[in-house]
């Protein structure tokens, strides 16, 4: 018997005598016996708490994780620090094991804290309404494009630029395939979007604030262009770099989406993180997902609610504006306690730091012989390099000294095969920074070397 | 005292905002150890926003504070019976949070190389494998982050079969009970829905699906049970209606929790099912997330799975040399559907889980899930409570079964509402009301497995407790709850005119 279970034998029997049936398998009689298994299923176990935690410590040490190297991977997830009242909080058992707040009365705290959040998501986007949360990034962008589809039903097309995160692009892609919507990309210029000029059979442009190469684009043309077209403007944003630049609801972005994992969740391999989504007042009957609204109680006390549900599934249902059901709601709580935490100023104190230890970095990596700006475009926390040597081998040669130098672009982007993307966050420290440069330095020369060699 | 985005409240519980003071913090940043450039050569005044985002300023101990009365005013699943219906709210093992934290696991970056994401990667190969076993579907993919994401997998999946063999189908058929994501998906899948009738028993209605099932149909999306708790009688007949016009067979697993180890959605003939691994597999529902959507599939169906696919490469004969790793070369997928490889810390819980279980403890999960409903329907007729609160239908259920309130509002003068809030005030978090929408004040009741006979039995006597307080005085009910943080909300009201963020005043 497992240890989740407490039904004994004296139980069992005295429950069956009260259905009034002899055994457990007459319950199972609606199942036709042509489709019983009638076998075990081939699964090993059951093994105690303690051979199960050996088990999986032992997959974890198989992994290097950012505590086993000194890594500048980002690309969309970054090695920020969680504060230990981040998880001290959503541990309780309070925040973690109710479900989506269908009566709140009794859900009172999960409730207001997605008002709290939507609230900081409100202020850092410049935009006035948000939801609860969605997934996570990528699948944002597509969540945003179909509230687009909606909201401009004669649209064809949706134009989305080559510096969206190609995860992104590519989920956008296969959401857009079933609604018979073209996906079209325009390209980057010096590392930013051409700012374009649409067709009115388009329903919306999709931009990434900073890009996918770190630039930060001119958000204002870009939604320009989107409106001259009668189009939509559709923003996906990194959320901590929002508490230095002009929001995007003050550029006239009409949705703002992004990746919440760098507000105090934790990278875990990519997820689960959380999705954000906030809107104009105009999209806000159109929004997906759950989103908490004030109200008061029969005695006048104030309190919360899920509100605008005959948007959602369980209600609408086909007409529906998202099927979207369970989103990250203790993802985005992790994101309100870390946001609470770092406060008006200290998030500004932050994105500062990371804006000068990008510069410095960056400062430090163009002086390498073999190392050029990819682009010269403004950056905030993460920039691109072009490196004069094969970039997988060179990131091999670091890693082999403990260095993870950061993201070879060639993989998404084959015309960029010489770009290295770096990540910065306050956990890389001013001598880490100098350590990568070293080794860099160190893997271009033997790697310039050796190529002169193959070369001569 | 000045307070910065001071709003007068009355209220005893103020928000995280109402407790701001300037220039109080928690934050204390990293010192600046690189050479400082002027902020307005690395980032221009013109593209800066104008003043700081209004976040709280407060200082550590009161946001603790702040977070921990706020949780002190939710209802959980570790302080008391939560029998809501079709959501399988069965015991969180704490182990799950110890290894999920596990710096390997949760410091891991998503973009890490495979070759050093070994173990990450052979926990995610070794889940779709027990995954693939418990459905019966040989071929997985975690990618999905909910139970809503696999059916939009599944049915664009569905979309690509088709295309693949030269097909463009128009419509998707669910029954009329369905859970409120599968018409939603359908829609947001570019199809078009077609709703299928149920019969006297609760069984899907075969002579409608018959109709129904054309040439233009994509696929039928089933729960099984379905959302009333039972067993589709007709499930043989059902594939063999829907195969034979060429659709796809859909499992919506809300329900898996039902029948693990004793019969299988593949051996029934579904092409696709999605897990819900928050459900069945215990990962905590975080007051609405996260979870995780997996899917299986049949052979046939494997070419179009979202990319990347965790695969499994033996270079030697005897397996000396097992590698892992993440295939993108697969030219009929229907590409990405979020970024990454999926929720992988939920991942790790729900692996935790089958671990701990086993087969035979699998199979112990949906014979005690069963037991469990069967025993507290018993116990509510013995109660009494069916006659106000008849069974929508008089079959043995399976983990879950609906009772309609309709007999007791006519004759007790309360709603299956009123009821629910009544509940509230006995410490017990009410089963899912108002669905499914075809029977009439629906109450759907879902015990799981991990609550014991007492919580069963308390549970009948509290609600047969409530009835006959009712035919005393039906005011009671109609006005509860009492004893909650709030009492009844104005959800009218908040939907007329929202406030959906609370409006910040800069000092």
């Amino acid at each position: 018997m497992s240890g989740y279970i407490s039904a004994t034998d004296a139980d069992r029997r005295e429950m069956l005598a009260t259905i009034g049936v002899s055994s457990i398998e007459e319950l199972f009689d609606d199942i036709p016996a042509s489709l019983r298994l009638g076998r075990p299923l081939a699964l090993d176990g059951p093994l105690s708490e303690l051979e199960v935690y050996e088990e999986l410590k032992a997959l974890a040490v198989r992994n290097t994780s950012t505590e086993d190297e000194l890594t500048f991977l980002g690309a969309g997830m970054y090695d920020h620090y969680v504060p230990a009242l981040v998880e001290s909080i959503i541990e309780r058992s309070e925040f973690l094991t109710p479900y989506t707040p269908y009566q709140p009365e009794i859900s009172q705290g999960g409730l207001q804290a997605m008002f709290e959040y939507q609230t900081a998501i409100c202020e850092l986007t410049g935009l006035p309404v948000a939801n609860a949360s969605v997934y996570e990034g990528p699948s944002a962008v597509g969540a945003a494009a179909y509230v687009a589809k909606a909201a401009r039903p004669a649209g064809r097309r949706i134009v989305v630029s080559h510096g969206v995160h190609p995860h992104a692009r590519e989920t956008l892609k296969t959401m857009a395939h079933s609604w018979g919507i073209e996906v079209v990309e325009v390209p980057l210029h010096d590392g930013v979007t051409e700012i374009p000029s649409l067709g009115e059979d388009v329903s919306a442009l999709a931009i990434q604030q900073p890009n996918f190469l770190g630039a930060v684009e001119d958000v204002e043309a870009l939604a320009a262009a989107a409106h001259a077209a009668g189009a939509l403007c559709i923003c996906s944003c990194d959320p901590l770099p929002l508490a230095l630049l002009r929001t995007p609801g003050d550029c006239g972005v009409d949705i703002a989406v992004g990746e919440g994992q760098t507000l105090g969740n934790r990278l875990d391999f990519g997820g689960p993180s959380f999705g954000f989504f906030a809107a104009t007042e105009a999209l806000m009957r159109r929004m997906p997902g759950r989103i908490a609204g004030e109200t008061r109680d029969v005695d006048g006390k104030r309190g919360f609610v899920l509100t605008l549900q005959t948007r959602e599934q369980h209600i609408r249902r086909e007409k529906a504006t998202s099927n979207i059901c369970t989103a990250q709601a203790l993802n985005a709580l992790a994101g309100v306690i870390y946001l609470s935490w770092l406060g008006r100023h200290g998030i500004v104190e932050l994105a500062e730091l990371l804006l000068q230890r990008t510069a410095y970095a960056r400062e430090r990596l163009h002086a390498i012989h073999g190392v050029a700006p990819l682009h010269d475009q403004l950056v905030i926390r993460e920039f691109a390099v072009k490196l004069d040597a094969p970039v997988e081998h060179v990131v091999a040669r670091c890693r082999a000294q403990g260095v993870n130098p950061g993201y070879p672009l060639g993989r998404d982007y084959p015309e960029l095969a010489d770009g290295l993307l770096v990540a910065i966050t306050e956990q890389r420290t001013k001598a880490q920074i100098d350590r990568l440069a070293d080794v860099l330095e160190g893997a271009l020369s033997r790697d310039l070397e050796a190529y002169e060699e193959v070369k001569a | 005292m000045t307070a910065p985005y001071f709003i007068a409240a009355a209220d005893d519980e103020l928000t995280i905002y109402e407790r701001s003071q300037p220039g109080r913090r928690a934050f204390v940043a990293p010192a600046l150890d690189v050479p400082e450039k002027p902020l307005d050569e690395l980032l221009p005044a013109r593209l800066r926003r104008a003043e700081p985002p209004r976040l709280p300023e407060v200082a550590e101990p009161e946001i603790v504070r702040h977070y921990n009365r706020l949780s002190k005013r939710n209802f959980d699943l570790d302080t008391g019976f939560y029998p809501l219906g079709s959501c399988t709210m069965k015991h969180n093992p704490k182990l799950h949070e110890r290894v999920a934290a596990l710096p390997g696991h949760a410091r891991l970056h998503p973009l890490q190389d495979p070759s050093h994401a070994q173990g990450a990667l052979e926990l995610m190969w070794r889940l779709q494998d027990a995954l693939a076993e418990i459905s019966g579907l040989p071929h997985v993919s975690l990618q999905p982050s909910a139970g809503s994401h696999g059916e939009l997998a599944g049915v664009l999946i569905t979309r690509a079969f088709h295309e693949d063999h030269g097909e463009r189908r128009t419509q998707v058929l669910t029954p009329e009970n369905a859970h409120g994501t599968n018409p939603a998906t359908v829609t947001m899948a570019g199809y078009e829905l077609v709703k299928v009738a149920t019969d006297a028993h609760g069984n899907v209605d075969l002579d409608d699906l018959r109709a129904k099932a054309t040439d233009d149909v994509a696929c039928l999306m089933l729960t099984n049970p379905s959302t009333l708790g039972l067993f589709e009688h007709g499930i043989e007949e059902i594939e063999r209606i829907v195969h034979g016009v060429g659709a796809t067979l859909y499992y919506d697993g809300a329900n898996l929790n039902a029948i693990m180890g004793i019969a299988r959605p593949g051996d029934m003939g579904f092409d696709i099912v999605h897990f819900n691994l928050h459900k069945t597999f215990t990962q905590p529902h975080g007051g609405g997330g996260p979870g995780a959507g997996p899917i299986a599939v049949s052979e046939r169906i494997e070419p179009y799975l979202p990319r990347p696919q965790v695969v499994r490469r033996d270079g030697s004969d005897n397996g000396a040399d097992v590698t892992y790793d993440l295939d993108y070369d697969r030219p009929k997928s229907i590409g990405r559907l979020r970024g990454f490889q999926g929720n992988y810390g939920v991942f790790v819980r729900s692996y935790a889980y089958i671990r701990s279980l086993g087969a035979a403890g699998l199979r112990e999960v949906s014979e005690v899930a069963v037991l469990n409903a069967n025993y507290l329907l018993a116990r509510l007729r013995r109660e009494g409570v069916l006659q106000y609160l008849p069974a929508a239908y008089e079959r043995l259920c399976m983990h879950e079964f609906v009772l309609s309130g309709g007999p007791m509002k006519h004759e007790l003068g309360i709603k299956t509402l009123d009821l629910a809030k009544r509940l509230l005030d006995h410490g017990v978090h009410p089963p899912t009301v108002y669905f499914p929408l075809i029977v009439d004040e629906a109450l759907l009741v879902e015990p799981t497995e991990t609550e014991t006979k007492e919580t069963l039995d308390r549970f009948a006597e509290i609600v047969a407790e409530i009835l006959r307080e009712a035919r005393e005085d039906p005011e009671i009910a109609r006005s509860a709850p009492y004893t909650t943080p709030v009492r009844r909300l104005d959800e009218a009201a908040a939907a007329r005119k929202p406030v959906v963020r609370q409006v910040l005043v800069a000092p």
